[in-house]
């Protein structure tokens, strides 16, 4: 690599997290982001220490999702403190939303200059030491993912988790999004598909707003492990929105479970990944 | 001048100028070599190529949204079909979203190859008077993914717009991937010799949407590009059982009604979230003639027409100012 100083750092940011997952799709809005924050809700509420980076420059979620919306990051000598949303500092988030003048600001940026500014995300932030390290990326296989992923690829990355929702039109784009992991050789931890099935509140009739099981037809034909659907709530929309904490809000919810069933079934591959 | 940097020395004489890098000012500027060493570039030929090639296209219209998976490809495939009814008008489809094309799906062409020759590229067409081209269509298998950096989808792009032969079109709509970035940058500065109606924000009601799409309008005031106006889309659910309406994407600050307002842009109107569209786009068929008779087709002609009108006064408009000048 032609600098070879800043890719020492990298390294050495790199050595005190334990694990990172890439959280991807080849489409948008299908819950990126949303499945991001809900498994490291679930990894923070089961005690480790997570952090989160949001590498959608042009569209950045995390903050707002996490309730962070608004805060300034500042400098310390090791780089850029990331902010944190809990009093004990086990949860960081960082994101471009916390660089920019205005929440309103659009970041009219080209591949280079948003490559410059993910290889500063990867190697200028001081983590401190991680128990997850989940990478929130933008729709597609473009610049920001083969930045990502070039930069990751030496350092063992855990893999990818790809978000899909059951509709036709998504699942070949995420199809697209696997190709591009096998191409780029980062291993597949399996496929979510978000919004399922909605349960009307009002007469508890299910219907498949997006249609049902497209990610898991997709996961049996690419012969990749299927984690888990979540269904369409509301409820957790609305958590969203607010930027709280849908695990604290709602405990017993069947979405909950959802999330949880996913998460356990990532830390059964860690840790037998780590033997 | 126009091309002097925000936060350039005194008395820079521009990026763009023959003196760039050469004058006093420029001494002890960070960025001087970079303007000695590059040739002024003058604009890109291949804007003049495009003008050329969209002559005969008579409106433009682009489809946007700073947020991915909110229908800007439905919204566009439905445009399209509606424009497309009037059998009198010539309709083209193009789709720049080069990493995850969804149009060929979703107008019912995927596998289908595009064809060479002697004037271009031609168009894959689902009617007699409805054109469509795609990177879709340019790959081996559905599966196969583009994963290409900036520089080479702002040269297909180009190709797009220059190389495909439309014929005399009356409508090209043109749908975009979620972002401000190169396809979006590419796109603007391609056409900007060109005569552009404007563009089309799509949005759905919550507001980790909106948020994205406030910067998607702000890019559009950048670069100078008339938003026609925006679409809420998915915007409540009605229970086939029980006919009651929910929020499943909850407008908790307004929704896009308000935020058209707030950032003063005309609001075209919401789509109800049917998933009977969402079956018709699995199945590449138009919602608009499988069951006309319901309140999202009725909200999509609605909002047509509204775009129609404007087109129609818009080009008026110009046609008037072109005289004046």
């Amino acid at each position: 690599m032609a600098d070879g100083k800043s890719d020492q750092t990298l390294e050495e940011v790199l050595k005190s997290i334990k694990h990172v997952i890439l959280v991807m799709s080849g489409k948008g809005g299908v819950g990126k982001s949303t499945v991001t924050t809900q498994i490291a809700w679930t990894l923070y509420n089961k005690g480790k220490k997570v952090g989160i980076l949001d590498v959608d420059l042009c569209g950045p979620s995390i903050p707002r999702m996490m309730n962070v919306e608004g805060n300034d990051i500042h400098q310390c000598s090791a780089g850029w403190v990331p902010v944190y949303t809990d009093k004990d500092q086990r949860l960081a988030v960082m994101s471009i939303g916390f660089l920019l003048d205005s929440r309103d600001d659009p970041v009219v940026w080209r591949g280079p200059k948003k490559n410059a500014m993910i290889k500063q995300f990867l190697s200028d932030v001081c983590w401190g030491e991680l128990d997850y390290l989940i990478i929130d990326t933008p729709p597609g296989t473009s610049d920001e993912h083969i930045t990502v992923v070039e930069n990751l690829r030496h350092y063992n990355p855990d893999g990818a988790i790809l978000v899909t929702t059951p509709q036709g039109v998504a699942v070949s784009d995420v199809r697209r999004e696997l190709t591009f992991c096998q191409k780029t050789k980062i291993p597949i931890l399996g496929v979510v598909e978000n919004m399922s099935g909605f349960v009307c509140p009002h007469c508890s009739e299910c219907t498949n707003v997006f249609s049902k099981g497209g990610g898991e037809a997709l996961a049996k034909s690419c012969d990749v492990p299927f984690l888990g659907s979540i269904p369409l709530d509301p409820s957790l929309a609305q958590s969203l929105e607010e930027g709280q904490a849908f695990i604290d809000l709602f405990p017993n919810s069947p979405t909950l479970n959802a999330v949880n069933t996913i998460t356990s079934k990532l830390l059964l591959m860690e840790s037998s990944g780590d033997q | 001048m126009a091309d002097v940097p925000e936060n350039a020395p005194e008395h820079c004489p521009g990026t763009g100028s023959e003196q760039a890098g050469k004058t006093s000012a420029c001494q002890g500027c960070p960025n001087q070599t970079i303007c000695s060493s590059s040739k002024p570039l003058g604009p890109d030929p291949a804007v003049q190529e495009v003008k050329e090639r969209m002559s005969s296209v008579k409106h433009k219209i682009l489809v946007l949204s700073g947020k991915g998976g909110v229908g800007k490809s439905t919204f566009t495939a439905h445009l399209a079909y509606g424009l497309a009814a009037d059998d009198s008008k010539q309709i083209a489809v193009l789709d720049v979203d080069i990493c995850g094309p969804s149009i060929p799906k979703v107008m019912g062409l995927e596998g289908e190859q595009v064809h060479q020759s002697g004037s271009g590229w031609s168009p894959v067409y689902v009617e007699d008077n409805l054109g469509v081209m795609s990177v879709g269509f340019l790959l081996s298998s559905p599966s196969d993914a583009v994963i290409w950096r900036g520089p080479k989808k702002n040269g297909l792009i180009k190709q797009f717009l220059r190389d495909v032969d439309w014929g005399e079109v009356d409508f090209l709509v043109v749908d975009t991937p979620p972002g401000t970035s190169d396809e979006h940058l590419s796109i603007v500065q391609y056409l900007s010799n060109t005569y552009v109606d404007g563009a089309i924000i799509i949005t759905t009601p919550q507001e980790v949407s909106l948020l994205d799409v406030r910067k998607e309008i702000n890019f559009c005031k950048k670069v100078k590009m008339p938003v026609i106006g925006v679409v809420e889309n998915m915007s409540g659910f009605v229970c086939p059982k029980c006919k009651k309406e929910s929020q499943i994407f909850p407008p908790t600050t307004g929704g896009a009604e308000k935020m058209a307002a707030d950032m003063e842009v005309p609001f075209l109107g919401k789509v109800p979230l049917d998933p009977r569209i969402g079956r018709c786009c699995d199945e590449g068929k138009s919602f608009l003639t499988e069951i006309p008779e319901s309140p999202a087709a009725d909200a999509y002609k609605q909002i047509i027409q509204k775009i129609l009108d404007y087109c129609g006064k818009k080009l008026e408009e110009n046609q008037f100012e072109i005289v004046k000048d």
